[in-house]
């Protein structure tokens, strides 16, 4: 009953950011979409993984997406029809994308009530994974986020000389 | 009888969700704790906002306000009379939902912060064991408030004001974060209640606070500095000094909801503040051992009011830092600070107890300090203005 | 050394705080309305006619003449002539204002209806406390209102009071005299007449 809530709220955000016109409104509704998830991660006991989601989705990704679209274009610009030219293909592709998800799913064992021994996640245990046993995947997480970041700063900075 | 007074409030709600039926007694209780935080901290605020007034005052060689009520103690429901009666006004081309949900969501995440902050012994909302992760994830909500407040009022400077509030808040919540690593690192664990209990212990006559180490103190200079800046108070009150030059991201709101704003406000700096003191003053631990007898929740809202009187005793003291200043600060010194401290907490935690440890990381503290210090300061030369295109 | 002028500053406001409650000539506010700072001599709010002795009517040294009215700079003061006379204040016979309105929401405090009258009979007041809550009439003025003794002049200017009262008394002096040397000229026609050149030049011989 609690997870429809969510459930209902999140898409509904996800469909709201895709539907206004308005660019930030949109952003701020897939902001709640964020919440939402969040929400739902919150109600099957991982809590790392939700208060992460919140910190990292709506704390810094929602933020960017709003400086990025306050700082290249016009919050108020004409709106535009929210169905793209191409929107059949699109649907098309959306419908078998859908299909092929609802299929894999139905398919797991999750759809068939066989819910396996749910795994203990604690802090300590999500720590102690992330540093001995994921330690590697988790360093070369950290350099490409380093190189990411070194290259945006790479690109910008070339522009900049580039209007000197 | 100090067991009795300690655990007051706790005896209190057992004893009221007694009364409810057993389906609704976790709701209940909750529901209790709740409002009791709501009542609590509002009536903080309130107290905050005529201690501040006056103390300033004082500060400046004057009264603060002296009329309403013994020495203008009831000043602060004349504000509220005041905030309630004035006319809302929204700007015609503004964005009325957003312009609506700013200020109410603001003050939604600042009450939800409260939910961790162990208050007393027994006396924390929700025991997460994440709680301190929870903090952070609702601080950065009302950064998107902020935003959403500036942006809705239409107004460039607004705009300007909110931007600069966000880029403030996120770059000081990196060390912020930082600081409290060290925390987490040196107690195991995420969950506030564990914390506090860690800094329980007193060797002789020092209680076994965080604060009392070389990284603990280093950490919590940082983490003050951090949440000054996280408020958006004095000295890096940019956003809302603003306001009284050109604008900030609350001029646009007039009456009950600039009253929101404001509440909004001191909530996340007493949250803040009641973070800094469960991760490293020890939560509501007694400072002397010979003292514990004092109820927990008083030495709580004792150390609570001393930070407190530390932030009004800045605001008076301080000029407002520029923009940039300010985030030079947080990448160039604060940022280095926070880093070598968790290198230092790692490096107290293995070496063996004596004044090796005391040494060796205090000197891990102070020498970078001083010479970064100094090495910012290089560049503060008093030069001759030069106009590149005025001459 | 990072952060030791902070130190320093902190330390400042600390004395000033403490100091405030510990030596009272740290704290000058004046409590007002319990406390008021005292006015200085040459204070100037709005105007007041002046009066001799005690009927205001009678008394009154203002004789119409409208200099005050022509100078004033945002025209604040409206005069009527009355058609009779009556004696001003060093004896002769003069006009006296009808109606003299004074709107003092209007009036700037400026003086020069003072400076410019000749008769010393208008000056300026020292009371400032004057809110009223009657929008439309309470700050106009009329010539009861405006009417204060000589007496109270004296009070709140004593220089310029002891100034004023010594310029009418001379102004005084010399129409008596005058009016002296009409009646003895009236009631000795044949006598020479004083004001005739005496002849003390030497005549030409």
């Amino acid at each position: 009953m609690l997870f429809a809530i969510f459930a209902i709220l999140t898409v509904a955000g996800a469909v709201a950011a895709m539907s206004l016109r308005n660019l930030v409104h949109s952003v701020l509704v897939l902001t709640v979409a964020f919440a939402g998830l969040a929400a739902v991660y919150l109600q099957l006991g991982a809590q790392f993984i939700g208060f992460a989601q919140i910190l990292v989705y709506v704390g810094a990704v929602a933020i960017l997406i709003v400086f990025a679209i306050l700082l290249t274009r016009e919050a108020t610009a004409t709106p535009r029809s929210i169905l793209a030219d191409s929107w059949k293909e699109s649907a098309l592709v959306v419908l078998v994308v859908f299909g092929v998800l609802a299929w894999a799913i139905h398919k797991s064992a999750a759809s068939r009530n066989i819910v396996p021994p749910q795994p203990e996640a604690t802090m300590q245990q999500i720590g102690s994974a992330l540093m001995l046993r994921f330690a590697l995947p988790l360093e070369i997480i950290g350099v490409l986020l380093t190189v990411a970041l070194i290259g945006a700063v790479t690109i910008a900075m070339q522009d900049r000389q580039e209007t000197r | 009888m100090t067991e009795t007074a300690d655990q007051l409030f706790v005896i209190l709600q057992h004893w009221l969700v007694g009364h409810a039926p057993v389906g609704l007694q976790s709701i209940v209780s909750a529901l209790l704790s709740v409002v009791a935080i709501l009542v609590v901290f509002a009536s903080l605020f309130a107290i905050t906002t005529v201690l501040e007034r006056k103390g300033l005052g004082r500060i400046q060689n004057r009264y603060g306000p002296n009329r309403v009520g013994p020495f203008g103690f009831l000043q602060p429901i004349a504000d509220g009379i005041k905030s309630l009666t004035k006319e809302d006004i929204v700007p015609q081309a503004a964005d009325k939902t957003v312009h609506f949900l700013a200020p109410v969501v603001l003050v939604l995440a600042a009450f939800s912060l409260y939910a961790v902050l162990p208050i007393g012994r027994n006396m924390v909302l929700a025991n997460l064991d994440a709680g301190v992760l929870f903090f952070f994830a609702v601080s950065s909500v009302m950064e998107v408030t902020i935003f959403m407040a500036g942006w809705s009022s239409r107004n460039k400077y607004s705009l300007l004001g909110a931007m600069r509030a966000v880029a403030q808040m996120i770059s000081y919540e990196v060390p912020l974060i930082l600081a409290s690593v060290t925390v987490i690192m040196a107690a195991g664990s995420l969950s506030t209640v564990t914390i506090v209990e860690r800094q329980a212990g007193y060797t002789g006559i020092l209680p076994h606070w965080f604060v009392f180490t070389p990284w603990g103190f280093a950490g919590f200079v940082l983490f003050m500095i951090a949440a000054t800046a996280e408020s958006n108070r004095s000295p890096f009150d940019l956003p809302e000094g603003e306001s009284e030059i050109i604008a900030g991201y609350y001029t646009e709101y007039s009456g009950f909801k600039f009253a929101l704003f404001f509440l909004g406000e001191y909530l996340g700096m007493f949250a803040i503040s009641g973070l800094g003191i469960t991760l490293f003053l020890g939560g509501w631990a007694a400072p002397l051992p010979f003292l514990t007898w004092v109820p927990s929740y008083l030495w709580f809202f004792a150390k609570l009011l001393a930070m407190i009187v530390m932030f009004i005793w800045i605001r008076g003291t301080l000029p407002r830092l520029r923009m940039d200043q300010l985030m030079n600060f947080a990448w160039k010194f604060m940022l280095p600070m926070a880093l070598l401290n968790l290198v230092t907490a790692g490096v107290w935690r293995f070496l063996p107890q004596g004044v090796l440890r005391w040494l060796v990381c205090s000197a891990l503290v102070v020498v970078p300090y001083v010479l970064l210090g100094r090495g910012l300061m290089q560049g503060w030369k008093l030069e001759k203005r030069v106009y590149r295109f005025a001459e | 050394m990072l952060g030791e002028g902070i130190a320093k500053g902190l330390v400042e406001t600390a004395r000033n705080f403490f100091g405030s409650y510990l030596s009272k000539d740290r704290l000058t506010t004046v409590q007002y309305p319990e406390e008021r700072l005292p006015q200085i001599e040459a204070t100037r709010d709005f105007p007041f006619l002046v009066y001799d002795g005690d009927d205001w009517q009678a008394g009154m040294r203002c004789v119409g003449c409208q200099i005050c009215e022509k100078e004033c700079p945002p025209k604040c003061i409206y005069i009527e002539k009355s058609t009779d006379k009556k004696p001003d204040a060093v004896g002769k016979l003069q006009f006296y204002p009808a109606v003299f309105n004074i709107d003092i929401s209007v009036c700037m405090s400026c003086q020069i209806c003072v400076e410019v009258c000749p008769f010393e009979a208008i000056k300026m007041d020292t009371e400032f406390e004057l809110s009223t809550d009657d929008r439309f009439g309470g700050l106009l003025w009329d010539k009861a209102r405006l009417s204060k003794s000589n007496a109270y002049y004296g009070k709140i200017h004593p220089t310029d009071a002891a100034r004023s009262d010594a310029q009418l008394a001379e102004e005084k002096a010399k129409v008596e005299a005058k009016a002296k040397a009409a009646a003895e000229a009236k009631a000795n026609p044949t006598s020479p007449s004083p004001s005739q050149p005496g002849s003390g030049g030497s005549p030409i011989q």
